[in-house]
């Protein structure tokens, strides 16, 4: 079964803040060899470039706080009130 | 802004709860919610266990908007190719006052931020609290944006990452050891179809709980609630699990292999997803329970590590609203003293010892330990459905015995670790 995170994410009100809410250490980041941001978020926020750096997609972002817990170096915040993800179920 | 005596940070059930017990005594409280409404950012499986709550919010809670009364529990052991269920159909269960209740949060939690508007107390919304004003190692209150707001108590009710509780120095960063991820997806049906396929009468729910294959032998599980008119579905695994786990895999991979299961499939069929959502879930316990107050500061709810997972129950959202509740008591009794200090504050441990709260996760400190074992979660299931399969097969060849069919099995299992195992169940449980 293929995964597509897109069509769920497209599911959920997500309301995008410019401000970037995480940020990587970019030294540290470049050289990580575990890199579990790219499997842990249950989002694919996380992905590699081109470059073979790791990129991040906020908008599509659960603010779950996963990553924060897999990645010690991350300097992580909630987006701004009012944006994010906004559930309607729960 | 005005000066009020209480902020609650975040309009969750804790904080909430809490909100309205201080409106209620006429304590001036402020919730600041980053959501766009109460409930916004807030997930369950979910089931809420009403007993032991009523006491406590007793003039509202049966009013609150609840989806269904469990009157079905379903725990599947799961190897590869095979299920073993146990099912309790309960009649008691189904009898009022009713049990349990499955619930969806962004109805429930907005209901409950009526209720505390309705009883004086204000909430803000679309806020996100940045820092504490502090002095020293004192809480004076918070800071929003551009707005310093002091207050005489600051109570910590903003989730399981509780930024609030780390800034104020009563909490440190989250270990992977100690948290579970979860995804989940609503899907809807009608509650015709819901109540055809899981054998209820109108009104009644399911609640199941799978274990084994599906996660791999990784710490978690399935789970299902049927709603109203909709069923919630969701996978949990520890993170530290999920970062280890080779070949590398991921939750959502784990809960669509999940979804694919012939026991899922013919639940869900012709739903359709209108929700996906993913949380974290405190899973340590007892011993994942941080310093729960300071100078001026409380910590409430998921916040407070307070979750508990016993394997069979899993619980947090009763746990939120009493010690919420509790909270809103240890504070007044400090407003009524002028007396904001720790010490004054201390208070709120002994009310939360004294009540479920602390006394379940007490009596069960020991399951996290006992949970914490890769052949709960594989080998066990794998051995109980290949027996039963075993048992329940007709081949061409002479069948054996019982006992024969079973001791082949065992032998796959080392004897005196299971005793130990057996042990460590009788002793946590």
């Amino acid at each position: 079964m293929e995964l597509n995170i897109k069509a769920k994410l497209a599911k959920d009100t997500i309301k995008a803040d410019s401000e970037k809410h995480i940020k990587v250490n970019p030294e540290k980041c470049k050289v990580c060899k575990e890199r579990v941001c790219l499997y842990v978020c249950p989002a694919h926020v996380y992905t590699l470039n081109k470059e073979g750096n790791v990129e991040l997609e906020l908008d599509g972002c659960l603010e779950c706080g996963t990553c924060r817990i897999a990645c010690v170096e991350l300097e992580w915040h909630y987006p701004r009130g009012g944006y994010g993800v906004q559930y309607k179920c729960g | 802004m005005d000066n009020f005596d209480v902020i609650v940070v975040g309009g969750g059930l804790a904080g909430l709860s809490a909100a309205y017990c201080l409106a209620k005594e006429g304590i001036g409280v402020l919730v600041v919610e980053r959501g766009d409404y109460s409930g916004a950012k807030n997930i369950t499986g979910g089931r809420l266990y009403l007993n032991p709550i009523r006491s406590l919010l007793p003039d509202i809670i049966e009013k609150a908007p609840l989806e269904r009364f469990v009157t079905k529990e379903r725990i599947l052991m799961m190897s590869d190719k095979s299920s073993v269920a146990i099912e309790l159909s309960s009649q008691k269960f189904g009898q009022k006052p009713y049990h349990s209740y499955t619930v969806l949060r962004a109805k429930f939690d907005q209901w409950l931020a009526d209720q505390v508007n309705a009883a004086g107390g204000m909430i803000v919304t679309k806020n996100r609290v940045d820092d504490l004003i502090m002095d020293g190692t004192k809480v004076r209150g918070i800071i929003a944006g551009e707005d310093k707001i002091p207050a005489n108590v600051v109570l910590a009710a903003d989730g399981v990452m509780s930024l609030v509780a780390e800034k104020a120095g009563l909490k440190q960063r989250q270990k992977p050891q100690d948290y579970a991820v979860a995804v989940k997806e609503v899907i809807e049906l009608s509650p015709q179809i819901i109540e055809q396929r899981f054998n209820l009468a109108p009104g009644e729910g399911a609640a199941q709980m799978y274990a084994g294959a599906i996660t791999k032998g990784m710490f978690g599980g399935g789970f299902l609630y049927t709603n109203l008119s909709s069923i919630s579905l969701g996978l949990v695994v520890r993170i530290k699990d999920l970062m280890e786990y080779k070949p590398q895999i991921e939750a959502p991979q784990l809960f669509e292999d999940f979804k694919q299961r012939p026991e899922i499939k013919g639940l869900i069929e012709g739903g359709e997803t209108i929700e996906y959502s993913a949380h974290v879930i405190p899973e340590a316990g007892m011993e994942g329970i941080p310093k729960l107050y300071g100078d001026g500061i409380l910590l409430a709810g998921d916040a407070a590590g307070l979750t508990l997972n016993t394997g069979i129950t899993v619980r947090g959202m009763e746990f939120a609203i009493a010690s919420g509740v509790l909270a809103a008591r240890a504070i007044s009794s400090a407003t009524k003293k002028k007396d904001f200090s720790s010490q004054s504050l201390a208070e709120y441990e002994t009310l939360l010892k004294n009540s479920f709260v602390l006394k379940d996760m007490e009596t069960f400190k020991k399951a996290p330990h006992f949970l914490d074992n890769p052949r709960l979660m594989g080998q066990y299931p794998q051995f109980l459905c290949d027996t039963m399969e075993q048992m329940m097969f007709i081949g061409d060849e002479p069948k054996k015995r019982l006992v024969g069919t079973a001791m082949g099995e065992v032998r796959k299992i080392k004897f005196t670790q299971l005793l130990k195992d057996g042990y460590n169940a009788f002793r946590s449980m």
